[in-house]
């Protein structure tokens, strides 16, 4: 394999909306391509990379400095107090699980549904999924105050015979989280193993081929071990699509279990479960937009990949926007006076500012992605992907603070305001997850190589085919 | 010595491996091999390619098997674990409710049938692909560096009741392959 150049000199015009492949393609220049930017030598980084690289890893640095106040001090040093017990750790947790979702979605879903536009873009939401799941599952053990005790969560034999009670929707929430994340880490790594095996045998280096031998298991692409590779796939990715919507309609259960007016509703497993698909599309884009540009894969990542994922968004956003609007209906049409109060305290009392940011960011913007123009414009998704992240923030912000801090006895009313360490745990993570991101792109194929290997074999089939019957 | 004439017969070759430009080419070739009668032999290729296995005769696997009897142990696991923990191991009364709450006990249930059942579903597939597998006679041929980029491969292996080396390579020189050789064991 010709390695002197890694990646392409000329820049790569992106094929339009309708390919999701660029032109003169075939199994070995996709291998030198994908592999290539993982090959590029680190001199060789596009600035970029190296200046998201190093801020990412400052704000990983953060993080590990708020940890360490808040295991020294405990989760004092939150805002959280009675009657707002669960605050930003809590809002961070839904967020970060719910960016996940999108990851299993392209992967899972889309691939029983053989939508070939998802092979671009499984890989890189797969390890999307992975880094967010991280994210999210640091934030309940930090909240639970002495987080060195996290075990107890799960039912193990202790010499003081206690059992965890599996009654409770956050013991459902240990075993879905824990779940999620190792399906989702099988899944992701059993993708890869073909592609580890690519990498051994094209790999520049000596010791990356080592590495990459190990983790490719000795990987060698016989018919048999396809065989079976395709059956394990297909029933990871019918396990993981039930297990997707499990996962979220538990979190949501977190909530709608509980007898608080505004979390006490029915509405909640799939608004929830719509919501965080809508908020992973919005974080693929982000992530995907540039970096695309970055490592000149525009004839890989199309706009073909950039339109389907737009829609699927305003989709995915139509459904957000139904459960808001149930949400207001059953305030009023269920007679409640704590559930009617609490809809109106929500929209016009101290938090009214979130609530119309909310409606701007999720519902308002978003509907510009109705014009073929505007998901056309890769500027304008990005700018539009980033509002969503932040109205899909703002959401749970809302679910969890505003339902809150006006108990049911007027005497037990608060305020609840995060604190600097509460910006600062949170800003950690989005550091943390970027830089694993940047790793990730140079260490492992951020585009799944054999799936593109196939999809470039089947096109060329019904193209044979096509001509044929012409 | 009847020990030293056991030796030489072991195999020192693993079989006869031909290289070809396209899956298409593969799949007619591994077709004629096994129509010929060969047997013990693999196909080698990039990407999963559709008819594949079954040309060389390979039609069913256990991998499904597999996942249904993980996952049907997980489920009745999970379940089992909590009926026995709010049952047995810890009864406590909570306001009255009925210490077999079963429809309570669902979601983690399901968790645990996913669980299992995914785990076998990776662990299952390398098992029975025989990985991890640190070495393989197949790596042996140089150009097999190209069956994870662009190559296509059949090894007819010696361990095959037909295989004898000249007629074998021969027989693979029919087929069209670009280049036969003969992988050292």
């Amino acid at each position: 394999m010709a390695t002197t150049e890694y990646l392409p000199k000329q820049e790569m015009p992106d094929p339009g909306p309708d390919q999701i492949l660029g032109p003169g393609h075939d199994n070995n220049t996709v291998t030198e391509r994908i592999a290539g930017i993982v090959y590029l030598p680190l001199t060789k980084a596009p600035r970029k990379w190296l200046i998201g690289a190093f801020i990412s890893f400052v704000f990983v640095n953060i993080l590990m400095g708020a940890m360490w106040v808040l295991f020294t001090k405990g989760i004092g040093i939150w805002g959280v107090n009675i009657p707002v017990g669960w605050g930003f750790a809590i809002v961070n947790f839904v967020w970060w699980i719910g960016i996940g979702h999108a990851g299993t979605l392209i992967s899972a879903i889309l691939f029983l549904l053989k939508q070939d536009w998802r092979t671009s873009m499984n890989r890189f939401s797969e390890a999307m999924t992975l880094f967010a799941v991280a994210c999210a599952g640091m934030f309940p053990i930090l909240h639970l105050g002495r987080p060195w005790l996290a075990y107890w969560l799960f039912p193990y034999p202790n010499s003081m015979w206690l059992w965890p009670q599996p009654r409770s929707p956050l013991e459902w929430d240990v075993f879905a989280v824990s779940t999620y994340g190792t399906i989702s880490l099988v899944f992701w790594y059993t993708g890869l193993v073909p592609d580890l095996a690519s990498m051994r045998d094209t790999a520049p280096h000596l010791w990356q081929r080592k590495i990459y031998g190990v983790l490719s298991l000795g990987w060698r692409g016989s018919a048999r071990h396809w065989h079976r590779y395709q059956k394990a796939y297909l029933l990871l990715a019918g396990l993981a699509t039930p297990l997707v919507l499990s996962v979220h309609t538990i979190v949501s259960f977190d909530f709608a279990i509980s007898v608080i007016p505004g979390w006490h509703t029915t509405i909640f497993p799939p608004y929830f479960v719509a919501g965080a698909i809508y908020s992973g599309f919005a974080m693929v884009l982000t992530l995907i937009i540039p970096l695309r540009s970055w490592y000149n894969m525009r004839d890989l990542i199309t706009m073909r990949h950039i339109e389907a994922a737009a829609k699927l968004m305003l989709g995915t956003g139509l459904i957000v926007a139904y459960g808001y609007a149930m949400e207001a209906f059953f305030a009023w049409y269920s007679g409640d006076k704590y559930e009617s109060f609490m809809y109106w305290n929500r929209v016009t009392g101290p938090y009214a500012f979130t609530y119309a940011l909310l409606i701007l960011c999720n519902i308002l913007l978003p509907q510009l992605l109705w014009i073929r123009k505007v998901r056309l414009n890769i500027t304008l998704v990005w700018i539009l992907s980033i509002i969503i992240n932040i109205g899909m923030w703002l959401e749970r912000f809302e679910i969890v603070v505003t339902s809150l801090h006006r108990d049911f006895l007027p005497s037990s009313w608060g305020t609840y305001i995060p604190t600097v360490w509460d910006v600062a745990t949170y800003a950690g993570t989005i550091g943390f997850f970027l830089f694993l991101i940047f790793l990730f792109v140079r260490a492992l194929p951020s585009i799944s190589i054999f799936e593109v290997r196939e999809d470039m074999h089947h096109a060329k089939h019904l193209q044979h085919a096509y001509e044929e019957k012409v | 010595m009847s020990h030293g004439v056991e030796l030489r017969e072991l195999p020192t070759i693993h079989g006869a491996m031909a290289e070809f430009d396209t899956p298409e080419e593969l799949i007619t070739a591994c077709k004629r091999a096994y129509g010929a009668g060969f047997r013990r032999m693999d196909a080698y290729a990039p990407m999963p390619v559709e008819g594949l296995a079954e040309a060389i005769g390979f039609k069913r696997n256990r991998v499904a098997l597999c996942v249904l009897i993980a996952g049907i142990c997980g489920a009745v696991g999970g379940f089992g674990l909590l009926e026995w923990i709010t049952v047995i191991a810890y009864p406590h009364n909570v306001g009255g409710r009925p210490l077999n709450s079963w429809p309570a006990y669902i979601p983690i249930t399901f968790e645990c049938m996913v669980l299992l059942a995914g785990l076998t579903a990776m662990f299952s597939m390398f098992a029975m692909n025989g990985l991890p597998k640190p070495y393989h006679p197949v790596f042996n041929v140089p150009a097999f560096e190209r069956a994870s980029v662009d190559r296509f491969f059949l090894c007819i292996e010696s361990s095959d009741p037909l295989f004898r080396v000249e007629d074998t390579l021969e027989f693979l020189r029919d087929l069209g392959g670009r280049e036969v050789t003969v992988v050292p064991a």
